[in-house]
């Protein structure tokens, strides 16, 4: 019996993919001041917590053992006692009070978002992250990077599987940097456990945190409030870098989105269409409208074969721009460029047995966004 | 003291109408006991579903839109269709047996408030089957999740939680009017015995409460149908203010799924440790301060709404100070243990479980209320373990140890011993496999409601699993016992329990289809 047992925890233990000692069992005590000190009051009060435990369940156990029946224990007939009463109401209150000073303390910490360095509005949208370098032109999505392949066990799943996105958020260190959260539709929540903010973004209103944080790296994190359906897909990534190359990235990202707002007026042939179209559609259509054009009928239709995407030009451009929010799909007008909608339009129209051969160029799109 | 014969006018009527029409407190208890052990086994189905699908990270089994649609109606129907009537059931059968009465004061109504459960699930159910799928909100519904981007079944989801709030608003009516109205002659408030106390203050808990569910329920309603923005700020409206309305049902709520256990905890413990509560008024006063107090804590869900710090200091501080008459109650059970002379029949082991994972989370519980920490564990598994610490081995542990306790009285039978106790250990083992891990993906950062994790919540996700799958499995041991019981159980004695006082003892046994057509007479100590 005893042997059967001990075979059968073995086998337990070995169908663990990593043994348990490697495992992360607490939270982690982060790389900024005030996640320090979230972490040591989530300490402080685990050992109260602990203590506690100890002391109540050892009473009990202790009794268990002695006050038993089979043990000829005759039962005590006391009840009441104002004194025991008095200490045990007057005890756990007292340490509660002193729970409460330095919870009181790190919070309004917490809450002094005064006197930034940076400031970044943070945009939730189903299901994705949008950023916004305030005062400084510069403004991105950041979508899950994880390939579809990983999340249905077709492919070997990597290390950063779910956490990692396509534009990590980049920030300097030793800056104090404020977030301003909103969102575009339900409400999301921002949270990076190595930062210790976790705060929602709600619609219609703004929230602000703050963080300086005091080591370079790359810090993930995921949303935290139920979104819909892809909740589970929308991480975030923080990159910290020193200040010399926050200044260069930013930069780089001014050029970038000034070469983005000069390629809508360059010439682009169907081919480089559908080339960028294939990409934009995998990281914004395909968790949807499925990889293969097949969709997820009833809810989402497949696109290949659709009438729509083989019927008129414009109608096709009118639904990705305005989006068919009642079924859940967003108005990518107010998310992509023009040039990554006329691409994915290209690239819908002539991929699977669509092949009308339809050109839809960034111009075009312009075109019905300006009118709209 | 059996002395007291019961005159039977007549028995129960025959066939399946006894069911439908009966008026009988005794067969609306049953009644309501047995459909909340069928939604248990519906809810746990669902919760099966989660587990399977959670067993490995990747998606396996069920889409993301469904895996969501599993986990609000999971939650949906553990609270309400699993927990809440099995209380009212453990009322209708005990307080008129404990009160010495002979049956709920409004007969009819009691009747009413039973049928109308069964149609609200149907419907809530048949949800799942509709175009758009069931409600995938979270059983929390926050806006606008649950009002412009919600599936079309909302409306079903409005009308379903409409019937259960009617059923239990009905319900608690009955309890009130019965304690105040029906006590045998000469029996004070300080003489009701603790479970009838308990019950007493979580029905007034649930008058002032479900009200306020059916005004959001009612909103939400509006939002989707009839144009108007409660919770829009497009509109001028507010997605906050749902939270608030939410929780200020919600944390009450939490109560109302607890107070009762306590009840029957307090019943428990003084039969088998043989020695009288340690502080009878003590824990009145301290259940009654836990149900004043969960009116003004609400807000401990909402802490990173970006509420006015002012706002997360009170909310903090208040539900800090709830562990104080908590502790109170759980100082009480065990001095009651302490000296006594003690033996551990399976409504025993239940008890006692009870005592210790109930104060762990209680004690999780203390950690959440401190704002900035839940900063870190707001939305994740820590919560999650938390709650489950609190309504599994909570609530339902102290369900089943009612079940267990009472049910000799009730058939006239006893259960299977030995049974019983690979039950609770089985049960015991497979609680603390599946909820304490938890607590360790919480805190390394997995978020509650998600279909598919990162790696690193690999290996504690499998045990959750494989833990639930256990518990899940044990508890077709306890129907298997309970219908051993009733069938074919050793006939059980006038007086199962050695240790036990009460009213609901005196009766003979099985108790009659009638009892206490007179009232009884209490022996003064
Ligand atoms: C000492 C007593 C308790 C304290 C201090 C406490 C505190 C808290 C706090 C602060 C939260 C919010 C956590 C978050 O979302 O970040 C929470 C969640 C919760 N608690 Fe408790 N709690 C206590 C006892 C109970 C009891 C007795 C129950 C029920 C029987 C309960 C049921 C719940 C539930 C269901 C939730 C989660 C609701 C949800 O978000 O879905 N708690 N508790
Ligand atoms: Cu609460």
């Amino acid at each position: 019996m005893c042997r059967r047992l001990h075979l059968y925890c073995l086998a337990l233990v070995l169908l663990l993919p990593a043994p348990l000692w490697a495992l992360e069992f607490n939270m982690p005590v982060g790389v900024t001041d005030t996640s320090q000190s979230i972490f040591n009051l989530h300490m402080t009060i685990f050992y109260i917590c602990l203590a506690i435990a100890v002391v109540v369940f050892g009473v009990m156990l202790w009794s268990i053992y002695h006050h038993r029946k089979s043990r000829g224990h005759e039962a005590a007939q006391f009840h009441g006692n104002i004194l025991v009463e008095v200490i045990w109401t007057t005890i756990p209150f007292l340490i509660l009070v002193a729970i409460a000073i330095p919870s009181t303390i790190t919070l309004g910490d917490l809450y002094d978002a005064s006197e930034s360095d940076i400031d970044i509005q943070v945009t939730g949208h189903q299901w994705k992250w949008h950023y916004k370098y305030i005062g400084e032109d510069v403004d991105f999505f950041s979508v899950l990077a994880t390939p579809r392949e990983e999340i249905e066990n077709r492919k070997k799943k990597n290390p950063n599987y779910l956490l990692e996105v396509d534009n990590p958020v980049v920030v300097p260190v030793h800056k104090k940097i404020r977030f301003l959260f909103t969102s575009n539709d339900v409400i999301h929540a921002w949270w990076v456990p190595d930062l210790a903010i976790k705060k929602d973004a709600i619609p219609g209103f703004i929230n602000e945190s703050w963080t300086r944080i005091n080591e370079p790296g790359l810090y993930r994190g995921q949303c935290a409030e139920l979104c819909g359906k892809h909740h589970a897909f929308m991480p975030i990534e923080v990159k910290a870098v020193s200040e010399s190359e926050y200044e260069a990235w930013l930069a780089d990202q001014k050029a970038a989105q000034k070469a983005a707002m000069a390629a809508a007026d360059k010439d682009w042939s169907m081919d480089e269409l559908v080339k960028t179209g294939a990409g934009v559609y995998e990281k914004n259509c395909a968790a949807c409208h499925q990889a293969d054009g097949s969709g997820m009928p009833p809810t989402f239709p497949p696109l290949d074969g659709s009438s729509i995407v083989q019927g008129d030009k414009l109608e096709h451009m009118k639904v990705v721009v305005n989006g068919r929010v009642d079924k859940g799909m967003p108005a990518f007008g107010k998310q992509l460029t023009a040039v990554d909608i006329a691409a994915a339009i290209t690239y819908e129209r002539n991929s699977w047995s669509n092949k009308t051969g339809d050109m839809v160029t960034p111009a075009e799109v312009q075109d019905l966004m300006d009118k709209q | 003291m059996s002395a007291h014969a019961e005159t039977l006018h007549h028995g129960p009527a025959k066939g399946f109408s006894r069911w439908i029409l009966t008026t009988n407190h005794k067969d609306i208890g049953t009644l309501y006991l047995v459909f909340s052990l069928i939604m248990l086994f519906i809810g746990g189905t669902m919760a099966f579903v989660i587990r399977a699908e959670l067993f490995q990270p990747g998606l396996q089994l069920v889409m993301p839109e469904f895996f969501n649609q599993m986990t609000t109606m999971h939650g949906l129907i553990m609270i309400f269709g699993a927990v809440m009537p099995a209380f009212v059931g453990l009322a209708n059968w005990q307080v008129p047996l404990m009160i010495g009465a002979p049956d709920m004061a409004l007969p009819r109504l009691n009747n009413f408030s039973f049928w109308i459960l069964p149609f609200a699930f149907t419907m809530l159910l048949s949800t799942l089957f509709m175009p758009g799928g069931a409600p995938n909100f979270g059983w929390t519904f926050y806006a606008p999740l649950s009002t412009t981007y919600a599936p079309p079944s909302v409306t079903f989801f409005v009308f379903a939680v409409h019937m259960m709030g009617i059923s239990s608003i009905l319900g608690a009516i009955n309890v009130i009017v019965t304690i105040f109205n029906m006590r045998a002659p000469g029996m004070k408030m300080m003489d009701l015995p603790l479970f009838v106390w308990t019950w007493l203050i979580t029905a007034f808990l649930l008058i002032a409460v479900m009200p306020v569910l059916a005004a959001v329920v009612t909103m939400v309603l509006m939002d989707v149908h009839f144009g108007t923005s409660f919770f829009s700020a497009a509109g001028g409206g507010d997605p906050v203010l749902f939270q608030h309305v939410f929780w200020f049902f919600a944390h009450p709520e939490v109560y109302i799924m607890v107070l009762p256990a306590f009840g029957v905890i307090s019943e428990i413990i003084p039969t088998f440790a043989r020695k009288p509560l340690f502080g009878y008024r003590a824990m009145v006063l301290a259940t009654a301060s836990i149900a004043f107090l969960s009116f003004i804590v609400w807000a401990h869900h909402m802490f990173t709404v970006g509420m006015p710090l002012a706002g997360e200091l009170f909310f903090m501080y208040t539900t800090m100070l709830i562990a104080v008459p908590t502790g109170v109650k759980v100082f009480n059970w065990i001095s009651t243990m302490f000296k006594g002379s003690m033996t551990f029949e399976t409504p025993m082991l239940f008890a006692i479980a009870f005592i210790v994972l109930f104060t762990i989370g209680g004690l999780s519980g203390l950690m959440l209320a401190i704002a900035p920490a839940d900063f870190q564990y707001h939305d994740t598994y820590f919560v999650v373990a938390h709650f489950h610490y609190v309504l599994v081995p909570g609530s339902v542990f102290g369900i089943i140890a009612g079940v267990y306790y009472w049910l000799p009285k009730w058939t006239g039978k006893m259960y299977d011993e030995k049974l019983g106790q690979w039950h609770f250990w089985l049960s015991f083992i497979g609680v603390n496999l599946t909820f304490f891990p938890m607590h360790f993906v919480g805190l390394a950062g997995m978020p509650r409601r998600i279909p598919d994790y990162a790696l690193q919540f690999a290996d504690f996700n499998m045990l959750t699993s494989l833990g639930a799958f256990l518990f899940g499995t044990t508890q077709l041991l306890f129907v298997y016992i309970l219908v051993k019981t009733v069938r074919s159980g050793k006939p059980a004695e006038q007086l199962p329990w050695e240790g036990a006082r009460g009213l609901e003892w005196s009766v003979p046994t099985p108790a009659p289809y009638h009892t206490f057509t007179t009232p009884p007479e209490l022996d003064k100590e």
